[in-house]
């Protein structure tokens, strides 16, 4: 199960002059376990600190996070995240990167392996089993950390903005191989990312952000059958509403 | 076919080396005989070759080895036992760094040799003694590399590492940091062994043991067999470019493996 519930979670900052900068605030939203959510928002939102609490590397300053009713505090295996930046491990071949989790649980080498094998599988990198971080591409790097965040079975995957540094070609293919995977494994996911385009071709609901301070907008569900075409007529409809809905109504005012 | 083609590419990338060292020591060998002709001066290659033979035979240089290496190991074993868990809690504790820092910033300029007088005292002539002038001198790079390498321990490593189980201290050190530190570690150790190979030498002239490569080095100074000092010269070069080079190819090859490619 991976039911998500966030409670009235606010966050803020002290600035050098002391008063306080509100990043954000009494955020509530729901998502349903095997939901695939993209939380849209430009830069300086707050998305990428709502995902770290979620996340348990930060702490709220006040609300709560529950995942199938139960409160969180901290990390927890239940919670897998794929970072924007490289994360890999670099003295770390792809197996042992995608192992590392359960190597942390204590599970014997031959059982890791088996287990890692799989993922490693799921993400199409078999041959590049025993390479370095240093030896993959950008694209490649990124599906390690999905199959390394994976392979501990998690029912909540978190990703910020993943795919941000590949060229768009890349990033279009990483984004049919990633709802493949999440077809197969059904996990709960949360998404994030500034682009419309991206939410869209993912998401089955797209929860918008307005910034300064960091509160949800509109929650927007996409009714698209999958796989959806990019280049499509409906495709391109709803990607205009989303952008008309953001400078309406979700921009500084 | 390779290989021979790769041999012989070898030879001749290195023949200017050679030539130059044969070169040298054709010029060494005529100067001493025609124009300084006083052995005491400057021995020629010859008798410098004469004098390792015979220094071989005695046996003599092979326990100078052993003690010699002897005072290397314990000082170096020293340094490295001191120098990396102190560059570790003060990498990755700031209440270790401040309680550390201000004493190490204190003791560091010592020159290592100005140490001699108390290991005499503290240790007498052992080969403890000789170990703690270069512990001296190879505990501070170690200890200032490991400590740099784990300031420098990318956040989103440990980050990474807590999202998939990997929360404590003990388990994000031994995990994260010291794999993420080792190539600055690495380069410490690297670092202390050139610096205690000359405290070496320095430690053993002051009388601190009796055998070793600098003891003898001195010793055959005063009884003015020059042709056997540069012997002991020669081999504390030729041990110390071996013990770099053991650094160079076996431990990065072995250890660091994984930066072949990355540009860091």
């Amino acid at each position: 199960m991976g039911g998500l519930e966030i409670r009235n979670l606010s966050q803020s900052f002290a600035r050098d002059d002391g008063s306080r900068l509100v990043v954000l605030e009494n955020i509530s939203l729901e998502v349903a376990d095997k939901e695939f959510v993209c939380i849209l928002g430009s830069s300086g939102c707050g998305k990428t600190t709502l995902l770290r609490m979620i996340a348990g590397l930060d702490t709220a300053e006040s609300g709560a996070i529950l995942l199938d009713g139960k409160e969180m505090h901290g990390t927890s295996d239940k919670v897998g995240m794929v970072f924007q930046e490289y994360s890999l491990f670099p003295w770390r071949t792809v197996i042992d990167n995608i192992a590392f989790g359960l190597e942390m649980q204590g599970m014997k080498k031959e059982e890791r392996y088996r287990v890692a094998e799989e993922y490693l599988q799921l993400v199409n990198l078999a041959q590049f089993r025993d390479s370095y971080p240093s030896q993959l591409s950008g694209g490649m790097r990124q599906r390690v950390a999905v199959a390394r965040a994976l392979a501990l079975d998690p029912s909540v995957l978190l990703m910020d903005e993943p795919f941000g540094a590949l060229d768009a070609q890349t990033r279009n293919m990483l984004q049919t191989e990633l709802l493949e995977i999440w077809e197969k494994t059904k996990k709960t996911v949360i998404f994030i990312t500034h682009s419309v385009d991206e939410a869209v071709f993912l998401a089955d609901r797209i929860v918008v952000m307005t910034p300064r301070p960091g509160r949800v907008c509109r929650i927007f569900p996409v009714d698209l059958p999958r796989p959806r075409d990019r280049t499509g007529p409906k495709f391109a409809e709803v990607r205009r509403e989303v952008l008309d809905l953001i400078s309406q109504k979700c921009s500084i005012q | 076919m390779s290989t021979i083609t790769g041999k012989a590419q070898r030879v001749s990338e290195h023949w200017p080396g050679i030539l130059a060292i044969v070169l040298a020591l054709a010029v060494w060998q005529i100067y001493a005989i025609f124009i300084i002709k006083n052995p005491f001066l400057l021995p020629g290659p010859l008798d410098v070759l004469n004098a390792f033979v015979s220094l071989l035979q005695e046996g003599r240089l092979l326990i100078d080895f052993r003690v010699s290496l002897t005072h290397f190991a314990i000082g170096l074993g020293a340094a490295l036992l001191a120098g990396i868990p102190i560059g570790i809690a003060m990498g990755w504790n700031s209440r270790a760094d401040e309680f550390f820092n201000p004493l190490i910033e204190i003791l560091r300029p010592i020159p290592p040799l100005a140490w001699i007088p108390f290991a005499i005292i503290w240790f007498g002539f052992t080969p403890v003694s000789a170990g703690f002038v270069i512990f001296m001198g190879a505990v501070f790079p170690i200890l200032i590399n490991t400590y740099t390498g784990f300031r420098g321990v990318p956040r989103i490593f440990v980050e990474a590492g807590r999202m998939l189980g990997c929360t404590g201290t003990w388990s994000q050190i031994r995990h994260i940091a010291f794999p993420a530190a080792l190539p600055s570690v690495i380069s410490g150790v690297r670092i202390a062994t050139g610096v205690g190979w000359m405290c070496l030498v320095a430690a053993e002239l002051f009388g601190v043991s009796n055998n070793g490569l600098g003891k003898d080095l001195w010793f055959f100074y005063d009884i003015h067999q020059m042709d056997s000092v540069v012997v002991f010269m020669l081999l504390l070069g030729l041990i110390g470019l071996v013990i770099d080079m053991i650094f160079r190819y076996y431990i990065e090859g072995r250890f660091l493996k994984w930066r072949t490619g990355e540009v860091a």
